[in-house]
């Protein structure tokens, strides 16, 4: 059995400090993305792309400038690996952002910092100034000729939008944090127009890793389509809350087991974007291709009210939706009036399914992955809890 | 003759929605195959799914999506789908890059903008048929055609938001508003201007001004473009119908209308016409009918602001360049673009200086009424009702300055927009284009070509540079320029540079003995000019002029507030494209080659003004307390 956000039992603690970044430079960019390549890393922000198709792209681009940006914008409900991550592996993590300059070819990074993570600027600020010191950072990094990187932070202001990629670099440029219109992507058109790269937190510290151990090493972990390790969040109704590292592929069985979640009726990965998966579904594998996930997960128990969990998810995409676009303005709104009517019992069959067929819409025609995944918990709950949530009395 | 639309003006949050050389870069320049609907199209690699669509006839329902405005991609009623992506795709922001198969009317897509039409519905305050935009309505348009016939998800009962009335030339009803921004794209992106944006996230997100402050007290130019831009009832001119309906049912009161150029190249398109089709003389007859006492022709005012204007220049050349007086700088500015002018006023009042005293035509038109043809028909100047049919919201702030009252009375009591007179004209069920034609009245019925063509940009500058030649070389103006075409200043890019060597010097015509002795100093000069619209290209001149750059070496800059000048005024019919705009020029030109006098020196009603009224000449004591203004230094910052 596992304790929870023990620090010295993850991977990371056992990744000498600085290894990685020596043996990018030997083995040089094309050697990197060779390794991220046979890792088969995909983001460990979410939405799961293949880190070294991202960075061949990024790498490949024609221009005098380009970025590395990590996203540490942790707004996800439920997730908090980032914040463990920043406090305990920064160096890690800096190390990964700084093999990713080495390996596009950018001379500057930007840390976008949650702006609930203020405390821990200080000391990012002071393992930067370690780094620039140790010359792992600035000009010639580690006597090279011409590899130069530094590493600025910048904080975000509080909505949830701007960790989506293109919504973050609108914020970065000092724009309202919005999502821009896909094609193009940021390592084509990102950060003032140029080329960027934007991972997470996690990612680069995985990156790191990998190039100290192998990409080999990383993929013999976890299942064919989703290798490796992973940093969990776990929240709810669990024993052993906190954050864990689990590989690829657990079943949401083996994770409750761990943490001490058993006899939940239902848990939530992927935090409110997330699915919501019911008791009958936990033989399922938190993987890319079965149950995909930040590394949110939320337990909860026999007691708790699937249609207040439903709620309280609408409530905080109606705050957090930007408002450019129709689906996810309007419909989030829409779909939690009709929770409030299943909530008096006065929500028809009819309307309902009308409800849920505007859920699909929202999940294809909303502009970005905010709108595209808001619906995604109340549909679950209305799918697997039917008989829970319908048919109420309205309660005075 | 279509208008460019610069994108590289938009805000660099927009800039970046452009399609990329990185893309396929390899590919670049080459053109890719599309399959839409079945049919194929090769289009060139970045076209936008909607645009290779119109090529092949396939019409796709848009609203935030416009002809003027960099991409939005907001409200996603354009969705498509694309073989082998899971999302529909927006496809005015969706770029080209590799073969795709799209279809445009799938089940899921049909569903998808049925549901999207039903959530706009549900936060859509107003009935149709109280909104001035019935019939005219993108959003009503789209509900029809997708056949929707119940509110889906509700229909707000009560207003949200108080309408907001406190300026003189827009009216904001955000119950109306469906968020889709293109007001914010044309004020920011298109105009430069920025009054407003969207403020708050999600539910809460609203269209606001500065602070949410009335759009009365904010940096608001009233040019009126976001309204020609609004695909509802959101925004509308503020509209004295009632008020002119009122004066004209008042047997006491003598009303009297002035006739813009622009709107009657336009207003025909309000009743089913074609653009590019004036209504000149028709409309004369459907105002008679309508019941003004009197119609007649801002070109007579367009003619007498050349002269003073002209003249001014001529007198602002002389102090700087021979005396080494430089109170009145050059370059001069016109001044009779209101919306031009509130802007200069509140961006760039250290260059005031620079601007022309002269009033727009439709203020001199409206001084001169109420006094010299007051006294002349023997009527009180306080019976007369003084209206002004223009394609200009601006106008109406304009009216109601507080210094345009040189007459002794309110110079110009009302001024409508070429729609409000559509609106009018249907009222008295009078059908405008098959009524027949009928002349303006006198005493002011002589037109000339040059009057006309200030509804169109670089005109203002044509019908100057025609009388400052003639009145300065002796010689007539189609000996330089065939048919008195100077096409050095035609055209719609956004900023206009052109040099005119004088020829030669004539004799000092009567009309100016007073002023100057001769053109000697003049002799051999070359005149540099500069013609701009739309403020975004004002604010390029502005800038270039203040870094001393090429503009600043001008003598004379025509600015016009509006994109293709008043034709494409805030006050036009509604839609607005390149397209139509450049028909609204062709029409206005093609009438300015009908006139027998094409320069306004030789407008004989003007000649006769000068001997009978205005003796002392241009410029004189009582033009200068009638036809010249001042203006105020407004600044951009807002208490
Ligand atoms: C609404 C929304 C919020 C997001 N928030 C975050 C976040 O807080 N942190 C993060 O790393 N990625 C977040 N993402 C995912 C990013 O858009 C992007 O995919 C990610 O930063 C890419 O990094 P990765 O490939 O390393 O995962 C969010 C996406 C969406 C649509
Ligand atoms: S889906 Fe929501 S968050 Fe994303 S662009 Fe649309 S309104 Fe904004």
């Amino acid at each position: 059995m596992k304790t929870p956000s023990d620090r010295n039992s993850m991977t990371f603690a056992s990744i000498t400090p600085n290894e990685g970044l020596k043996i990018a430079v030997e083995k040089g960019r094309m050697g990197v993305l060779g390794e991220l390549s046979e890792s088969g890393l995909k983001g460990r922000g979410g939405a799961g792309f293949p880190t070294s198709v991202k960075w061949n792209l990024a790498a490949a681009a024609h221009d005098t400038k380009k970025y590395v940006v990590c996203n540490a914008d942790e707004g996800e409900p439920g997730t908090f690996k980032d914040r463990f991550i920043l406090a305990e592996f920064a160096d890690l993590m800096f190390e990964g952002m700084t093999i990713g300059g080495f390996t596009i070819g950018a001379a500057e990074g930007i840390v976008y910092l949650r702006g609930e993570y203020t405390y821990l600027r200080g000391h990012l600020e002071t393992v930067l100034e370690q780094r620039r010191k140790a010359k792992l950072l600035g000009k010639n990094i580690l006597g090279k000729k011409g590899f130069n990187f530094d590493i600025r932070i910048q904080m975000g202001a509080g909505a949830y939008v701007c960790g989506e990629e293109t919504a973050l670099i609108e914020s970065l440029e000092g724009q309202r944090g919005e999502p821009r219109n896909r094609p193009p992507f940021p390592v084509d058109t990102g950060f003032m127009g140029h080329p960027t790269i934007v991972n997470n937190v996690e990612t680069f510290a995985w990156v790191a890793s990998i190039i100290v151990k192998g990409g080999k090493w990383f993929k013999h972990i976890g299942t064919e389509k989703s290798t490796g390790l992973k940093l969990f969040s776990i929240s709810g109704d669990v024993e052993r809350p906190g954050v864990y590292e689990f590989p690829m592929g657990i079943t949401v069985d083996q994770l409750l087991r761990e943490v001490g979640g058993e006899g939940a009726k239902a848990v939530q990965i992927g935090g409110a974007s997330g699915h919501c998966v019911h008791q009958k579904d936990f033989s399922r594998k938190i993987a890319y291709e079965d149950i995909p996930t930040g590394g949110s997960v939320i337990v909860f128990g026999r007691q708790r009210d699937m249609l207040a969990v439903a709620k309280n998810f609408l409530e905080f995409f109606v705050e957090e939706s930007c408002g450019q676009c129709t689906p996810c303005r309007i419909g989030n709104e829409k779909l939690l009036e009709g929770v409030e009517l299943l909530e008096k019992g006065c929500c028809s069959m009819k309307y309902l399914r009308e409800l849920c067929s505007l859920g699909e819409t929202m999940q294809i025609a909303s502009k970005c992955g905010l709108g595209q995944s808001s619906p995604n918990a109340f549909l679950s709950i209305v799918k697997h809890f039917q008989d829970e949530i319908m048919g109420r009395t309205a309660i005075e | 003759m279509s208008e460019e639309i610069k994108t590289d003006r938009a805000p660099v949050s927009q800039r970046a929605h452009k399609v990329s050389a990185g893309i396929n870069g390899d590919a670049l320049g080459a053109k890719v195959t599309v399959q839409i609907d079945g049919n194929e199209i090769k289009v060139p690699l970045g076209t936008t799914i909607l645009e290779a669509a119109n090529e092949l006839g396939i019409r796709i329902p848009t609203l935030c999506n416009h002809a003027d405005l960099c991409v939005a991609g907001v409200c996603r009623i354009c969705v498509v789908e694309i073989e082998g992506s899971r999302t529909l795709q927006a496809s005015c922001a969706y770029p080209i890059t590799q073969p795709i198969k799209v279809k445009t009317h799938s089940q899921k897509v049909r569903q998808a903008r049925r549901h999207i039409l039903d959530l706009l519905l549900s936060k859509h305050y107003g009935e149709c048929y109280a909104c001035f935009r019935n019939n005219n309505c993108e959003l009503q348009a789209l509900a029809k055609e997708y056949g929707v016939d119940f509110f889906r998800f509700g229909h707000p009962s009560k207003p949200f938001y108080e309408v907001d009335r406190s300026s003189y030339s827009v009216i904001r009803d955000m119950n109306k508003c469906i968020l889709c921004r293109r007001c914010v794209r044309t004020c920011i992106d298109l105009q430069e201007v920025g009054v407003l944006d969207v403020e708050n996230r999600g539910y809460q997100s609203k269209v606001v001004t500065y602070m949410d402050k009335l759009l009365g007290s904010v940096v608001c130019i009233n040019c009126g473009q976001c309204i020609n831009r609004c695909p509802t009832g959101a925004l509308r001119a503020n509209d004295p119908t009632d008020e002119v309906w009122a004066a004209i049912d008042d047997p006491k009161k003598h009303v009297v209308i002035q006739t813009a150029p622009s709107p009657r190249a336009a207003i025909g398109e309000c009743f089913g016409l074609e653009p590019g089709k004036a209504l000149t003389f028709e409309l004369n007859t459907a105002l008679r009918q309508c019941g003004f006492d009197k119609v007649f022709d801002t070109n007579f005012s367009a003619d007498l602001t050349i002269i003073e204007e002209g003249t001014e220049l001529l007198l602002r050349l002389f102090k700087n360049l021979v005396k080494g007086d430089h109170s009145q700088p050059l370059p001069q500015f016109t001044s009779c673009s209101p919306g031009w002018v509130k802007y200069i006023e509140h961006f760039y009042p250290e260059l005031l200086p620079h601007m022309s005293s002269a009033k727009s035509p439709q203020q001199m038109f409206g001084a001169v009424i109420k006094t010299y043809y007051a006294k002349k028909q023997g009527i009180d100047p306080k019976d007369i009702v003084t209206v002004a049919l223009m394609p200009c919201s601006a106008k109406k702030f304009e009216c109601n300055r507080p210094e345009m009252c040189d007459s002794g009375y309110k110079d110009i009591d009302y001024g409508l927009t070429t729609r409000e007179m559509a609106q009018m004209i249907s009222e008295a069920g009078i059908d405008l284009p098959n009524l027949p034609k009928s002349d303006f009245d006198d005493p002011f019925g002589t037109a000339t070509g040059s009057g006309i063509i200030f509804g169109a940009t670089g005109g203002v500058m044509e019908a100057a540079i025609r009388s400052v030649i003639e009145l300065v070389c002796g010689i007539r103006i189609e000996k330089l320029f065939e048919h008195a075409r100077v096409m050095p200043v035609r055209g719609f890019e956004g900023v206009r540079y052109a040099e005119l060597a004088l020829p030669q010097i004539g004799p000092v015509p009567d009309l100016l003995k007073g002023l100057v002795k001769d053109w000697e100093w003049i002799k051999g000069a070359t005149l540099k000019v500069g013609v701009c619209h739309g403020t975004a290209n004002a604010k390029k001149v502005l800038d270039d002029i203040k870094a001393g750059g090429q503009f600043s070496q001008c003598h004379f800059i025509e600015f016009m507030a509006c994109p293709g000048g008043c034709l494409g005024g805030g006050g036009q019919p509604i839609p607005t494209s390149p397209e139509i705009r450049a028909a609204r020029a062709r029409a206005i030109y093609s009438e300015d080659e009908s006139y027998q006098i094409r320069k306004s020196h030789e407008n004989p009603a003007v000649v006769e003004l000068y001997q009978k009224f205005l003796t002392d000449g241009p410029c004189g004591h009582i033009s200068h307390k009638l036809l010249h203004t001042h203006y105020l230094s407004r600044g951009k910052y807002i208490a």
